[in-house]
């Protein structure tokens, strides 16, 4: 799991090319700037991308927290 | 340079490149979120080595930005608009229609929009070339395979809308059509439909990169930076096998082993000379054995009559590479090497790094398709002409044969026997002027770039005098070579504008031939001084002393010269 967390932040940081990201299961949207809705859609992309998984529609609706994402994710992966 | 066609690693690599100092100021305007679209653009023209600028109209604006005068869009200024409609949303506005007889003649209605968009922004004062994108041809299955039959079916409407586009863009200067079927066909997942119900993105975001990648290859060309050179290997990449130990009998072309991809090839590389695109062969090999082939082989498609400079030796490809640029006098940029061999191509990729070398498949079967994906030879101008130059540079071959011979210039210009015509631009001679702007970069002396209406304009101009000048020798017509336009000004006082000349005809006394004749013309308008700019590019180099050598004195600002018509002494040349 912590792999998972790991990989997910470098990867917003690379997204929002911002390095000072940190997340935590509580982390959303609000807490960084970069994190808009058009971020979130290239966001969402790279996530599948990376791990290799597809997410539905409604799912990406559906989170309201980074802890939420890596629930998703890990789901997903399995 | 491979293409990026990720938008992640298209954001990397642009985030590295910091100071481009060439300028392009690029609209998009679309009818969905074009954000990445904007975005990826603007990275590939970094990319590309770019300073770009990039406006990007409110979400769904087209008509409105383009109607409103005070808009952004000509504020903006862009040299370039780009029009991006999503097929989803034409979808859409067909639906909406509600009888079949409107929806027979939806695609008038579409057309007609887009005519009336290109005269909007010339109305209201914008020459930006307008790239518009073509509708995917999204069919949404409601009559299946009698679509064709169906006037009022939504997909024969799309295929009529973009026959329109396609015939308006025959008649309609400056404006492109971009064809995004094209470039869709080779993306596997181009649209991600989550992120279009969820976030209205019609198209996933690699997708973007790609078709991004495509328009900055346009855009290159529109701004004069194309390629004119095609160089070949020959042992593996023109033909399979190797001349040198398997003889012309074994060799693969055509009907034997795999020689139908190498054919493939051939048929393209022919099609290109045909377009003005000179080929070159660069090899190593004895150069009687690798000729053998283009005299003898009956399969062969290219023969040496296709190709303007042959290299077969065993010296460095890098080296040779060198000198087919200097007997073509074109930039290295302006040069694509194909070779089967990964240390050749890494060794001219190292000591000439502005030469395009693609990374060629193992599979010759994947050569062509590989090749033809990378868009390399996208131009943004094509006049008859273009097809004879490989006869030119054959000849050239032919004179710097000669010019061994002589050892007195004189004597040289002399025995070429050369006729020139100077004369005011003419009608028919407008798509070869405008091209000569758009393309020369070396004798060049404000690089000035015009298009043909541009030039149509300069015709008419009481303010402009204008000089296209042709000329021929003994071995052969080189067509219109040079092109003047001058400004005057209030002040009895010329301005030199623009002063351009095919580099195949430098050292014969073009320039000579022609102040002669400006500066008599002058002197009958009583005008007093003509006044020259030299603009430094970095590839202009070739005239930065040539206002001096026309006898032309410096004055006390840089680059600004001036000659006093009435101290002009003719120059001595060999041109009747």
């Amino acid at each position: 799991m912590n792999d998972v967390h790991n990989e997910l932040t470098s990867l917003f940081r690379e997204v929002l090319e911002n390095d000072d990201i940190v997340l935590t299961n509580e982390t959303t949207a609000n807490d960084i700037d970069e994190w808009d809705s058009i971020n979130h859609i290239y966001l969402v992309v790279e996530i599948e991308k990376h791990f290799g998984i597809k997410f539905t529609s409604a799912q990406i609706l559906e989170w309201k927290n980074v802890g939420e994402m890596l629930e998703a994710i890990k789901e997903k992966k399995q | 340079m491979e293409p990026i066609l990720s938008f992640r690693t298209l954001q990397k690599e642009a985030k590295k490149i910091d100071s481009n100092t060439k300028e392009i100021r690029v609209a998009v305007l679309g009818n969905h979120t074009t954000t990445f679209f904007s975005k990826a653009l603007k990275n590939q023209l970094t990319v590309a080595g770019f300073d770009a600028q990039i406006y990007e109209s409110d979400y769904d604006q087209i008509d409105i930005t383009i109607i409103d005068a005070a808009s952004g869009l000509y504020d903006f200024d862009p040299e370039v608009v780009v029009i991006f409609e999503s097929a989803l949303k034409l979808k859409d506005k067909f639906y909406a229609v509600d009888d079949n007889q409107h929806r027979a003649q939806f695609y008038t209605e579409v057309s007609d929009a887009v005519r009336n968009r290109i005269s909007l922004i010339r109305a209201n004062n914008s020459q930006a070339k307008i790239i518009y994108f073509t509708y995917e041809l999204l069919d949404d299955h409601v009559y299946g395979n009698l679509f064709s039959k169906i006037p009022h079916s939504f997909y024969k409407q799309v295929w009529k809308i973009n026959t329109d586009i396609l015939n308006l863009s025959e008649v309609e200067q400056d404006f492109y059509v971009f064809d995004i079927n094209k470039y869709l066909q080779g993306i596997s997942d181009y649209r991600d439909w989550p992120a279009f119900i969820n976030s209205d993105l019609h198209y996933s975001i690699d997708t973007f990169a790609v078709l991004t990648y495509h328009i900055t290859q346009f855009i290159k060309a529109l701004k004069g930076s194309f390629k004119k050179c095609l160089i070949l290997d020959l042992d593996n990449t023109t033909w399979g096998g190797i001349i040198g130990d398997d003889g012309i009998e074994n060799i693969q072309i055509g009907a034997l082993g795999i020689g139908k991809a190498f054919s493939k090839l051939q048929k393209w590389a022919k099609e290109l000379k045909e377009r003005g695109i000179i080929l070159a062969i660069c090899s190593k090999n004895t150069e009687e054995v690798a000729k053998e082939p283009f005299e003898k082989h009956s399969e062969m498609v290219l023969r040496l009559k296709d190709i303007s400079v042959f290299v077969a030796n065993w010296k460095n490809k890098a080296d040779n590479i060198r000198y087919i640029q200097e007997v073509l006098n074109i930039g290295f940029d302006a040069m694509v090497f194909i070779d089967d061999n990964p240390a050749e191509r890494d060794i001219v990729r190292q000591s000439l790094p502005e030469v395009t070398v693609p990374e060629l498949p193992e599979d010759p079967a994947l050569y062509l398709p590989y090749l033809t994906s990378l868009n390399l030879f996208d131009t943004a101008s094509y006049s008859d002409n273009d097809k004879d130059r490989t006869a030119q540079y054959q000849q050239e071959a032919e004179r710097k044969k000669l010019i061994s011979s002589v050892t007195n210039m004189d004597d040289y210009l002399k025995s070429l026997k050369m006729e020139g015509v100077i004369e005011s631009f003419k009608e028919k001679d407008v798509p070869r002027i405008a091209q000569l702007t758009q393309r020369s970069n070396q004798f060049n002396l404000r690089t000035q770039r015009y298009t043909e209406n541009d030039i149509k304009e300069f015709m008419t101009s009481e303010a402009h005098l204008t000089y296209a000048v042709k000329l021929k020798d003994k071995f052969g017509d080189y067509g219109l070579i040079s092109v003047i336009i001058l400004e005057k000004k209030a002040d009895n006082s010329i301005f030199v504008d623009t002063w351009i000349m095919s580099c195949r005809v430098l050292k014969r006394g073009v320039e000579y031939y022609a102040i002669n004749t400006i500066a008599s013309d002058a002197a009958g308008m009583d005008a007093e001084i003509i006044v020259g700019e030299y603009l430094e590019t970095p590839k202009n180099k070739l005239v930065a002393d040539l206002l001096e050598k026309l006898s032309f004195g410096t004055t006390k600002t840089d680059h600004i010269y001036q000659l006093n018509i009435s101290n002009f002494k003719p120059f001595k040349h060999y041109i009747s």
